[in-house]
C-alpha cells in the first residue's frame, strides 16, 4: 500500500470496456491517493485512454468498480464528472475555435455579476492571473483559433486549474511541450499536489515520469500490471513490464531487397501544418513515418496523396512529377493512401467485401457503363484470397467484420489498382492485439514483393519492428532519418520531441 | 507620399489588424471598442444598407421622407427580424430551422381564429397564445433535432410540410378577414410611439433581450460553443442537448410571435401566410455575418441582414431595376456574404498561423 491519507482519491478496480468487437480494456486497476502525481504508462493502445475516458464520463464502462474519494461513481456525462471535480486534460486539445480563450476556460462557469450578467472584466483578469501562474504570454481576448498545440495544451491546464479539481488528469500534455514549457507545467502541476490534489499524468517520457511523479501502474494490452514506486523502481523494469514479450514475435519483418525510388519528396510545405519536408521511398522499402499525435504526420501523407493542399515543394512517382491537389492523378501514378480512419474515409462499411474491393477499379470493370455483382465478384475474390479475409462470403458486409479484416479488406481494395506505392497511417489502430501481427506479416510480404510502403504510426513498437528506415517528424519538421540499426526508442523520442535542441 | 512612407502605412494598418487579432488586451479599451465595431461585420452591413436608403431617397425623395414610407422602412421588416432572430441564434449552433414559414402561417391563421372563435379575447392572450403555439412547434423540432440526432436541415424540412399540411387542413379555403379582427388588433398594425411603428417596438425589444442573451449570459455563450464545435462542448460538459432544444424552441417562439404580428400587420390570413419566408430568414441571418456552420456571428447583424433584405426589395424598383434582377440581387448578396465570410475566415486563421510560425 502506498503513501496516502487513507481514502484514494480516485480507485478503480477491474474496469472493462468493449467497442463493438473491440476489447479497449480487459482490466483496468488504478488507485491514485490525494497529494500525489500518479503516473500511467504504457504503449499506444494498452488501455490508458479509455481509462481515463471512463473516470471523465466520456465512456461508460461495461463492469468494474469507480470510486471517487471512496464513493462509488457512476458517470453519465462529462458534466457529471465535471462536478465531482474531475478535470481531463486530452491528449488532443479540445477547444471552441471562434470564440477567445479566456471564454474557453470559463465557459459554463463564468464570473457572473447582477441579474447573473458575465462579468467580462472579470473573467478577462482571472484569465491573466492563470496565464501568469503558467508564465506564459497569451492575449486572454485572442480567439483560440490558431494557437499551437503547446499553447492549447496551456489553455486546457488553466481551465483544469480555474477548475479547483481534486482529481487532474492529463493525458500526454508534455507531448507538444518544449523543454521550458514541460518545466513550467511540472511546476504547477507539483504546487497543485502540495494543495492536496491527486494527480494522473500520463507520459511516454519516462526522464519525466520518474523527476515528476510518486507512483507509477503499468498497463498491457487493456490490462493492469503493476503499481510501483517511483524511488522502488527502474525505467528498465517499467520498460520490461510495458512491453512484456518480445517484440520481434509481434513483427514479423521479412528481409526484402530496396530497389529505386518510388516516390521522392522535395521541399513539402504548407503554412501551420508542415515544412521543407523531403523524403524518399524506395520500392520493396518500409520507411516509417514517426512523431508525436499532432505532429503533422498524417497532414505530409493527405498533401503527398493530394487530399490536401501544399504550398511548395514537389512530389514525384518514378521521376515523373505529379500534380498537386489531385488524388485521381496520384492513383493514376500508382499510390495508394489507406487513411487512418478507415471506418470514415477508406471503407464503406454496409457495402459488401467485394464491392469495397472493387470500388476503386470499377472504370475498368464496367461493361457498357453497367456493373454487376458478378463482375466485382470476380475482381475482388482473387485480392481477398490473398489478404486470407475470414469472410464467409464476399457479399459479406463490411460493418461486420472485426477491426483486423476491415483493416485488410481496406489493403485489398487497394492493391486491386495495382499500385507501386502505399501510404498507410496507423496500419494497427483499433486493432486487437492478436491480429495485429497479420496486418504486419501482411506489410511485410507486400514490401518483399517490392511494393514500397510508407507507414506513418504512433505504436513505437510498430515502427521500429516494421521500418526499414525511420523518419521522425516534429512539429512539421523532419528531424531525423534513421537506418533500421540507428532507430532506438530513444533516438526517436528524442527526435520526435526536441525539435528545438536539434534545429538551434 | 514617399515609398517608405506608404510602406510605414501599410505595415500600420496591417498591425491595427493583426493586434485587434493577437493581442488586443495591448490597446487601450476604448480603442479596442471602436476597432471592433468599425471591423464588425454588422457595421459593413449597416453601411451597404444606408447606402441603398441613400440611394433610393435620391431617386424619389418619398422613400424615406414621407410619414408613410418611413413607417413601411421600420415597419415590414419587423416579421422577417423576428424570424431572423431566432433563426440566427439555431444557426449559431450549428442547425438551421427551415420550419417557421410553416409556423408563422399556423399562429398567423390562429390568430384569427381565435379572435373568430373568442369573441372580446384580450389581445395580450392571443399574442402569448401565438408564442406559446410556436413554442411548442419549436420544441417538437428541437426534439426530434437533439434526442433523433438527425440533421437539422431533414427534420425542419419535414415539419415545414407537416405545419403547413396542419394549417392547410384547418383553413381549408377560409380565410381571416380584417372583419374578423378587432380594431384595437388590427390598429397595432399602424400605431405609432414616437413615430416608431408598434409592431417594430416588439421586434426590437425581442432583439434586444436575445442579443442580451447571446452576449451577456452563460447560456447564451454556450450555444456559441457549441456551434464552434460540438464534439468538444460534450467533451466540455455543456448541456448541449437542452441548449440546442432551447434554440428551437427560441426559433419556434419568435415564429409564432411574427404569425401574430403577420395578422395584425395584414388583416388578412389565408393557409399560405408565410410560405417561402423561412428562406428569407436563412438568408438574411446569412448576409448579417452569422457564419452557417455556427459558432460565431450576433443577431444584430441578422437583424440589420433582415432590413437589409426587406428594404432593397421595396428600393430596387424604385431605382427602376427590373423585376427579374431585383431577385438575382438578392441572390448575389447572399452570395456576396458567403464567400466575404470564406475569405475573411480564411484570411483571419493564415494570419493566426502565420503569427504563430513567425514565434
Amino acid at each position: 500500500m502506498v503513501a496516502g491519507n487513507g481514502v484514494a482519491a480516485l480507485e478503480l478496480r477491474e474496469v472493462t470496456k468493449s467497442f463493438g468487437p473491440v476489447v479497449a480494456l480487459r482490466s483496468g486497476s488504478l488507485t491514485v491517493h490525494a497529494g500525489s502525481i500518479h503516473a500511467l504508462v504504457g504503449e499506444n493502445g494498452a488501455g490508458k485512454s479509455t481509462l481515463v475516458k471512463i473516470v471523465a464520463g466520456v465512456h461508460r464502462r461495461d463492469a468494474g468498480e469507480l470510486r471517487l474519494h471512496g464513493e462509488a461513481a457512476d458517470f453519465h456525462s462529462t458534466a457529471e464528472s465535471k462536478a465531482a471535480g474531475v478535470a481531463v486534460i486530452y491528449q488532443e486539445p479540445t477547444l471552441f475555435p471562434d470564440l477567445s480563450v479566456t471564454e474557453n476556460i470559463f465557459m459554463g462557469r463564468q464570473p457572473v455579476g447582477r441579474a447573473r450578467r458575465i462579468d467580462r472584466a472579470a473573467m478577462y483578469a482571472e484569465a491573466g492571473r492563470l496565464f501568469a501562474r503558467l508564465g506564459v504570454h497569451i492575449d486572454p481576448r485572442r480567439p483560440a483559433l490558431g494557437l499551437s498545440i503547446a499553447d492549447q495544451q496551456i489553455i486546457e491546464i488553466a481551465k483544469a486549474i480555474s477548475l479547483d479539481a481534486s482529481l487532474l488528469i492529463m493525458d500526454e500534455p508534455t507531448a507538444a511541450l518544449s523543454g521550458v514549457e514541460v518545466e513550467r507545467l511540472f511546476a504547477v502541476a507539483r504546487s497543485l499536489r502540495d494543495e492536496g490534489r491527486a494527480l494522473v499524468f500520463i507520459s511516454h517520457r519516462f526522464d519525466e515520469v520518474f523527476s515528476l511523479c510518486d507512483q507509477v501502474t503499468v498497463m498491457r494490452d487493456g490490462a493492469y500490471v503493476s503499481t510501483h514506486r517511483i524511488a522502488e523502481t527502474t525505467p528498465d523494469r517499467i520498460v520490461a513490464e510495458m512491453v512484456g514479450r518480445q517484440v520481434d514475435e509481434l513483427f514479423p519483418k521479412t528481409p526484402a531487397t530496396v530497389g529505386d525510388p518510388v516516390l521522392e519528396v522535395q521541399g513539402l510545405s504548407a503554412a501551420g501544418t508542415f515544412h521543407d519536408v523531403d523524403l524518399t521511398v524506395r520500392a520493396g522499402e518500409i520507411v516509417g513515418l514517426a512523431g508525436l499525435v499532432g505532429a503533422g504526420r498524417s497532414e505530409i501523407a493527405r498533401a503527398i496523396f493530394g487530399v490536401d493542399r501544399y504550398d511548395a515543394g514537389h512530389v514525384r512517382m518514378h521521376g515523373v512529377p505529379v500534380p498537386p491537389h489531385h488524388p485521381r492523378a496520384s492513383i493514376r501514378s500508382g499510390m495508394a493512401f489507406i487513411p487512418e480512419d478507415r471506418r470514415k474515409q477508406g471503407l464503406v462499411t454496409e457495402a459488401s467485401v467485394a464491392r469495397n474491393v472493387a470500388g476503386v477499379i470499377r472504370s475498368g470493370l464496367g461493361r457498357a457503363g453497367l456493373l454487376t455483382a458478378r463482375a466485382e465478384n470476380r475482381a475482388a475474390g482473387p485480392w481477398a484470397a490473398r489478404l486470407a479475409v475470414k469472410t464467409a462470403a464476399l457479399d459479406m458486409d463490411a460493418s461486420t467484420m472485426s477491426g483486423g479484416n476491415q483493416q485488410k479488406v481496406v489493403i485489398a481494395k487497394w492493391l486491386a489498382t495495382d499500385p507501386s506505392l502505399l501510404i498507410i497511417d496507423e496500419p494497427t489502430r483499433g486493432i486487437d492485439v492478436g491480429t495485429k501481427a497479420e496486418v504486419h506479416r501482411l506489410l511485410s510480404e507486400l514490401a518483399g514483393q517490392g511494393l514500397a510502403i510508407l507507414m506513418i504510426s504512433s505504436e513505437l513498437p510498430e515502427v521500429l519492428g516494421m521500418a526499414d528506415r525511420v523518419l521522425v517528424v516534429c512539429e512539421g519538421r523532419i528531424t531525423a532519418d534513421l537506418d533500421r540499426a540507428d532507430a532506438t526508442p530513444e533516438a526517436v523520442m528524442h527526435a520526435a520531441t526536441h525539435q528545438l535542441e536539434t534545429h538551434a | 507620399m514617399s515609398d517608405t512612407q506608404v510602406r510605414k502605412h501599410v505595415a500600420d494598418e496591417h498591425t491595427t489588424a493583426e493586434a485587434l487579432l493577437l493581442e488586443p488586451s495591448r490597446m487601450s479599451p476604448g480603442r479596442r471598442a471602436v476597432n471592433t465595431v468599425l471591423r464588425s461585420r454588422e457595421a459593413s452591413i449597416l453601411l451597404v444598407l444606408l447606402a441603398v436608403i441613400a440611394a433610393a431617397t435620391i431617386k424619389t425623395d418619398t422613400f424615406l421622407f414621407s410619414s408613410n414610407s418611413w413607417r413601411d422602412l421600420l415597419l415590414t421588416p419587423s416579421i422577417l427580424l423576428l424570424l431572423a432572430v431566432g433563426q440566427a441564434v439555431v444557426i449559431i449552433t450549428r442547425n438551421v430551422d427551415l420550419s417557421v414559414g410553416s409556423v408563422l402561417g399556423l399562429t398567423a391563421y390562429l390568430t384569427g381564429r381565435l379572435f373568430i372563435d373568442h369573441p372580446g379575447i384580450p389581445i395580450v392572450a392571443v399574442f402569448a397564445a401565438g408564442l406559446l403555439a410556436g413554442a411548442l412547434l419549436g420544441l417538437v423540432n428541437g426534439a426530434l433535432v437533439a434526442f433523433g440526432k438527425v440533421p437539422a436541415l431533414v427534420i425542419t424540412l419535414g415539419t415545414l410540410y407537416i405545419y403547413r399540411g396542419i394549417v392547410l387542413t384547418w383553413a381549408g379555403s377560409n380565410r381571416v378577414n380584417a372583419g374578423d379582427m378587432p380594431k384595437a388588433f388590427l390598429d397595432l398594425g399602424t400605431r405609432s410611439i414616437l413615430s416608431i411603428p408598434v409592431l417594430t417596438l416588439i421586434a426590437a425589444a425581442f432583439l434586444v433581450v436575445v442579443g442580451y442573451y447571446l452576449h451577456s449570459m452563460r447560456g447564451g455563450r454556450e450555444l456559441y460553443a457549441i456551434g464552434s464545435d460540438p464534439d468538444a462542448a460534450v467533451l466540455y460538459g455543456l448541456p448541449v442537448t437542452r441548449r440546442v432544444l432551447g434554440a428551437f424552441v427560441l426559433s419556434g417562439a419568435l415564429a409564432g410571435l411574427a404569425g401574430v404580428v403577420f395578422a395584425a400587420r395584414y388583416g388578412t390570413v389565408s393557409s399560405g401566410a408565410g410560405t417561402g419566408i423561412e428562406l428569407q430568414a436563412v438568408a438574411a441571418v446569412v448576409i448579417g455575418g452569422v457564419a452557417i456552420f455556427g459558432g460565431s456571428g450576433t443577431v444584430w447583424g441578422a437583424a440589420i441582414g433582415a432590413v437589409l433584405l426587406v428594404t432593397i426589395n421595396r428600393a430596387l424598383p424604385i431605382v427602376g431595376i427590373p423585376d427579374f434582377w431585383q431577385r438575382a440581387v438578392v441572390g448575389a448578396l447572399i452570395l456576396g456574404a458567403i464567400v466575404l465570410d470564406r475569405l475573411l475566415s480564411a484570411r483571419q486563421a493564415r494570419r493566426l498561423v502565420e503569427a504563430r510560425d513567425e514565434s
